[in-house]
C-alpha cells in the first residue's frame, strides 16, 4: 500500500468515526462546538501518531501476553505530554475538554490502531496511519460540531451565521442533539457509502481492536461480548 | 445524610453519566440488547467504580499529590487495569457463581472510560473519600438505570420497519437521544427535593 493510499483510508474508507464506529464517548461530548471538534481531533490525532510511531518501533520488543498494558502505558504517557502542551498553548480547549482529554487513554480508536496496525507494519507506515486515521477522527468531528454549533448556537467557529434573525435550537447543544445529530450523520455517511457502515458493522469492522468487546458489541452482535453472554446462558 | 443522598441522586439521575455525560457510550449502546447481559454489564460496572475509587483515591491523595500530580492518568488507568484483573483472579477462587455471572464482563470494563472518568472526576470535584465512594456507586447505579431503560426502548424498535439508511446504529442513537431528553426532565429535581 502506498503512504498516500493508507492515509486516505483512514480519512474515507475507515473512517474510524463514522465507519468503524469508535471512540463515540468524545465524538459526542466535546462536539457542542466545531472548533471543540476540531481541538479534540487534533490532540487525539497527536496522541494517535506518537503511539503508533513508538508502539510500531517497539512491536518486537514487547512480549505478546502484556503487550495491551504496554500499549496502554505508551498512549497515557502520550495523553499526559500532550495534556500539558495543550494546556500550556491552548487553554480554552483545554477547558473546553475537560475530563476528555485525559480519557482519549481509553479511546478505542488509539489502542485499536495500536492492536489492528501498527504491531504490524513498518514504523513509516504505522505513521502515515496516525494522520490518516486523525485526519478522519477530526473531520467527523467537526462536522458534527458544525451541524450542532450552526442548529444550536446559530454560529460556526464562533461566526454568527444567523444574524439572530431567529432564535437558534438550543437543544443541538445539550446531550440529546448529540445523540441525534451523531445518528444522522451516520445515517447520510450509510447513505453516500450504500450502506459500507452497515456492512462493516455485520462484519465486525472492529474486531481486532482490543477493546472490541464492548464497543464492537454493536456489530451486529458479532461481538466476542455477546457470545460470551450467550454462552453462559 | 443530605449531602450524601444529592451526590447520589445528582449522580443518578442529573448527571447520568450515560446519557448526559456522555462516558460508556460503547457499552450502552453494544451490550444493551439484551436484559440480561444489560444489567451483567451494569453490575460489574458499578462494582468496578467503587473499588477503583476506593484505591485510587487514596493513592493520588497520599502518594502522588502534588508532586507527581502529572503521573495521574497513567497510574490510575494501570491501577484500573490491574484490579480488574485482581478481582478477576479473586472471584474465580473464592466466588465462583458471582465469577460465572460477572466474569465475562469484567475485561472489557478496562477499557470503559466510565471508570477511569469516575475515578479523575472525583479527584476533580474535590470531594471526600466518602463522598467519592458515593459518587462513584452512583454513577454506576446511574449507568445501570440507563442500560435497562434503553433496553426497553430498544426492544421495542426491533421489530419495526425502518429506513435502510437508519437501520442499525443510526435508528439506536437518535432512540438514546430520545431517553437522554427524558433524563434532562431530572434537572433541578434534586434541588427542588432538597433546597
Amino acid at each position: 500500500m502506498s503512504k498516500l493510499k493508507i492515509i486516505l483510508n483512514g480519512i474515507i474508507k475507515e473512517n474510524p468515526t463514522l465507519v468503524l464506529v469508535l471512540g463515540t464517548c468524545p465524538t459526542l461530548a466535546v462536539t457542542t462546538l466545531a472548533v471543540n471538534g476540531l481541538g479534540m481531533g487534533l490532540t487525539a490525532m497527536l496522541v494517535l501518531i506518537g503511539s503508533n510511531v513508538v508502539i510500531s518501533l517497539l512491536k518486537n520488543i514487547i512480549p505478546d501476553k502484556v503487550r495491551i498494558p504496554a500499549y496502554i502505558v505508551v498512549i497515557a504517557a502520550f495523553v499526559t505530554v500532550i495534556g500539558f502542551l495543550v494546556q500550556a498553548y491552548f487553554p480554552d480547549i483545554y477547558n473546553a475538554l475537560g475530563i476528555f482529554l485525559p480519557l482519549i487513554t481509553v479511546n478505542c480508536i488509539i489502542l485499536g490502531r495500536a492492536e489492528m496496525f501498527a504491531n504490524k507494519n513498518t514504523v513509516l507506515d504505522s505513521l502515515c496511519d496516525g494522520i490518516g486515521m486523525g485526519l478522519g477522527f477530526t473531520l467527523a468531528l467537526v462536522v458534527i460540531g458544525s451541524v450542532r454549533e450552526i442548529f444550536g448556537m446559530g454560529t460556526w467557529f464562533g461566526i454568527t451565521l444567523t444574524a439572530n434573525l431567529f432564535d437558534s435550537m438550543t437543544i443541538f447543544s445539550l446531550a440529546p442533539g448529540g445523540f441525534f445529530v451523531f445518528g444522522c450523520v451516520i445515517a447520510l455517511t450509510n447513505k453516500l457509502t450504500k450502506g459500507r457502515v452497515l456492512k462493516n458493522h455485520q462484519e465486525g469492522g472492529c474486531a481486532g481492536c482490543p477493546a472490541a468487546a464492548s464497543c464492537a458489541a454493536l456489530h451486529g452482535g458479532e461481538s466476542q461480548c455477546v457470545k460470551a453472554g450467550e454462552k453462559e446462558e | 445524610m443530605r449531602e450524601i443522598l444529592m451526590i447520589l441522586l445528582g449522580a443518578v439521575l442529573i448527571n447520568n453519566f450515560v446519557l448526559i455525560k456522555f462516558m460508556g457510550i460503547c457499552p450502552f449502546l453494544g451490550v444493551s440488547k439484551k436484559l440480561d447481559s444489560a444489567v451483567g454489564m451494569s453490575v460489574a460496572v458499578i462494582f468496578v467504580m467503587t473499588i477503583a475509587t476506593a484505591v485510587t483515591y487514596p493513592i493520588y491523595t497520599y502518594l502522588l499529590y502534588p508532586n507527581f500530580a502529572y503521573l495521574q492518568t497513567l497510574v490510575f488507568i494501570l491501577v484500573i487495569a490491574a484490579l480488574v484483573q485482581l478481582v478477576e483472579i479473586v472471584l474465580k477462587k473464592y466466588i465462583p457463581a458471582l465469577h460465572a455471572t460477572l466474569g465475562v464482563y469484567l475485561p472489557l470494563i478496562t477499557t470503559n472510560c466510565a471508570v477511569l472518568g469516575v475515578t479523575i472526576l472525583n479527584i476533580d470535584e474535590g470531594y471526600t473519600y466518602f463522598q467519592s465512594i458515593i459518587n462513584s456507586i452512583g454513577a454506576g447505579v446511574g449507568f445501570l438505570v440507563a442500560m435497562v431503560l434503553f433496553n426497553g426502548v430498544r426492544q421495542r424498535i426491533e421489530g419495526n420497519d425502518i429506513p435502510k439508511t437508519f437501520q442499525g446504529l443510526p435508528s439506536t442513537l437518535i432512540a438514546a437521544s430520545i431517553v437522554s431528553l427524558a433524563f434532562m426532565g431530572f434537572s433541578g429535581v434534586v434541588e427542588g427535593l432538597f433546597g
